[in-house]
């Protein structure tokens, strides 16, 4: 074998062909181009698709706009405690199915995958009527802020929660029972144990499964839109409202927001799990 | 693993509020729709009552759904879902193939761009889709530059199948990526250096022991585009109703909920069937897990 190679040219350098670094580039150019137009439009002067000078007037607008502000503070404050009960039971439903054999064990298991699987919109008018028919959507219109967002929780916990039980359990899989009986027979009880060995370990896993439900949360529609009664918005159901009425600067400029606070949320939890990864 | 029997209270206390919120916020609103699906409308005072349902009295809502129109639309979500999907798998491969591929250090960062739009909303991607292309769009002025268009580039099939490839894109990257990247290379290059041309050292070697992620993202793609109703309301307007286009309208605007019900179960069956299909080809094929 004579020929020398080319650079990109070796058997198995797939990421240098030609054909696959133009693939690549025209994927992130589809990828990024509708969202980077978003931005970059925020900062126009006028709704229409051209260009005619740069102005910060609309996020000025977006902010004294109440009701995009208080379907913003809805859709945050739903997407933090949601995650907060969702991490909680997420975590109690993994270690459960980790640790134990019980009857009707894969039953269990089944059904706390059934909502990953389920289309949206299913999940969305069966809590609705559930809502309704149980008074509960009526009957919260009228409590105090945020308990009036009450159903939307409880029905982002219930998508939310058995996400954080597949990370927390693919976690736990590379857990050492040994170290648990080492605590036991050092005297430690059953509690002491489970808070200073067990709870350390799965600490990565609870950061990465809240992100993920405060992602899935504040990014939810479907079934935001069924569960949630009058009155009581949320920030994609607001969006969804003023598209259908056409397209506004308003909505760039508060969706640029929005795509700031979940990149970061984003890029901060992954920096929070960086070290784990380097020290195992 | 432990026996419950023999930690009972830890047992309870872990098992118990998950078990009970699933209860009390999926299983029984799920059975309350199963119910309303075989229900109809109750007669009080000979008129039709909206609020009041005469329960597990009729399967009419079935065979009405089962009724040409209606097939019409859960046929367009199949087949769209399906072109969808194939084009995610064409574009997906090689992307996951470069990353795998690429010197380690430019790995993460490559995967980064592919997966991070998967973080921003759904709505807000979908509507800077709708924005870029309207008729005043950026694309339509980018033609206008050239002296053609504008075009309507919306409102149509090929715009809710394009918007579907864009949102779940990322589905079928990553476990492409995570099979791709167990796959141990010196298959490929025995396969190469024992003179197999490219092609088929990919047709016999690389595609096979990736299956199993093929499968997985394909499945990841295709069951959220099967219920999508957002794209295709945003992008392909009211003649390109999916089923879920035609559930949400049952429920919010025609005020018939036990045929909505009954159209969800429909759509429900259609997505267990898919999962069927994967474990039965999941079980088949023997090669990297994903």
């Amino acid at each position: 074998m004579s020929t020398q190679l080319k650079p990109g040219q070796g058997p198995l350098e797939y990421a240098r062909r030609p054909w696959i670094i133009a693939l690549f580039a025209l994927v992130l150019l589809f990828l990024y181009a509708p969202i980077a137009s978003l931005i970059v439009f925020s900062f126009n002067v006028d709704k229409s698709g051209v260009w005619h000078g740069f102005t910060f007037m609309n996020y000025i607008k977006a902010w004294h706009n109440e009701a995009i502000f208080y379907a913003l503070t809805n859709s945050l404050t739903i997407a933090v405690l949601s995650t907060v009960v969702s991490t909680v039971l997420g975590a109690t439903t993994a270690l459960a199915l980790w640790r134990f054999k019980f009857p009707f064990r894969d039953a269990y298991e089944g059904f706390m995958a059934l909502p990953i699987v389920v289309p949206e919109i299913c999940m969305g008018i069966s809590l609705a009527m559930f809502f309704s028919y149980t008074g509960m959507m009526a009957g919260v219109r009228d409590w105090v802020w945020p308990f009036n967002l009450i159903n939307i929780m409880f029905a982002h916990i219930a998508f939310c929660f058995p996400f954080v039980a597949v990370v927390v359990r693919a976690r736990l899989q590379g857990f050492n029972r040994q170290l648990e009986e080492a605590s036991k027979d050092l005297g430690a009880t059953e509690l002491q144990t489970f808070i200073n060995v067990l709870v350390p370990f799965m600490v990565p896993s609870l950061v990465a499964g809240g992100l993920l439900a405060f992602t899935l949360s504040l990014d939810d529609f479907v079934i935001t839109l069924f569960s949630s009664g009058p009155g009581s918005i949320t920030f994609p159901v607001k969006i969804y409202g003023m598209v259908k009425r056409g397209v506004d600067m308003q909505i760039n400029a508060a969706s640029t927001v929005l795509i700031v606070i979940t990149l970061a949320a984003t890029l901060l939890a992954m920096k929070l799990q960086a070290p784990d990864k380097a020290g195992h | 693993m432990d026996n419950w029997k023999d930690f009972r209270r830890v047992f309870l206390t872990l098992a118990t509020p998950g078990g009970l919120w699933m209860l009390t916020f999926f299983v029984i609103p799920m059975t309350f729709l199963f119910v309303l699906s075989f229900s109809s409308k109750a007669v009080v005072d000979g008129e039709i009552s909206t609020t009041a349902y005469d329960y597990l009295n009729t399967f009419q809502n079935y065979s009405l759904s089962i009724g040409h129109d209606y097939l019409v639309l859960l046929w367009r979500a199949i087949w769209t879902s399906a072109i969808a999907t194939l084009m995610c798998l064409i574009l997906a491969y090689p992307l996951a193939m470069a990353v795998c591929f690429a010197p380690p250090r430019w790995r993460p960062v490559l995967l980064l761009l592919l997966i991070l739009p998967f973080w921003i909303n759904l709505l807000i991607r979908t509507y800077a889709m709708y924005s870029i292309f309207r008729t005043t769009g950026v694309v339509n002025q980018a033609f206008g530059l050239i002296g053609m268009g504008p075009y309507e580039m919306l409102n149509n099939t090929t715009a809710v199948i394009m918007g579907l490839i864009y949102v779940y894109l990322p589905f079928m990257v990553l476990p492409l990526y995570s099979t791709i990247e167990k796959l141990d290379r010196s298959y490929l290059e025995a396969s190469l250096d024992l003179g197999a041309s490219q092609v088929r050292t990919f047709v016999s070697v690389t595609w096979p022991l990736t299956l199993p992620g093929v499968i997985t993202g394909i499945i990841l793609v295709f069951i959220p585009c099967l219920g999508t109703f957002l794209t295709s309301d945003i992008l392909g307007g009211p003649n390109n109703w999916n089923i879920g286009n035609a559930i949400q309208n049952q429920f919010l605007e025609a005020n018939n909920w036990p045929f909505g019900a009954a159209l969800s179960f429909i759509l429900m069956y259609a997505t267990f069937i898919a999962l069927i299909i994967r474990t039965l080809f999941a079980r088949r094929s023997k090669g990297v897990d994903a």
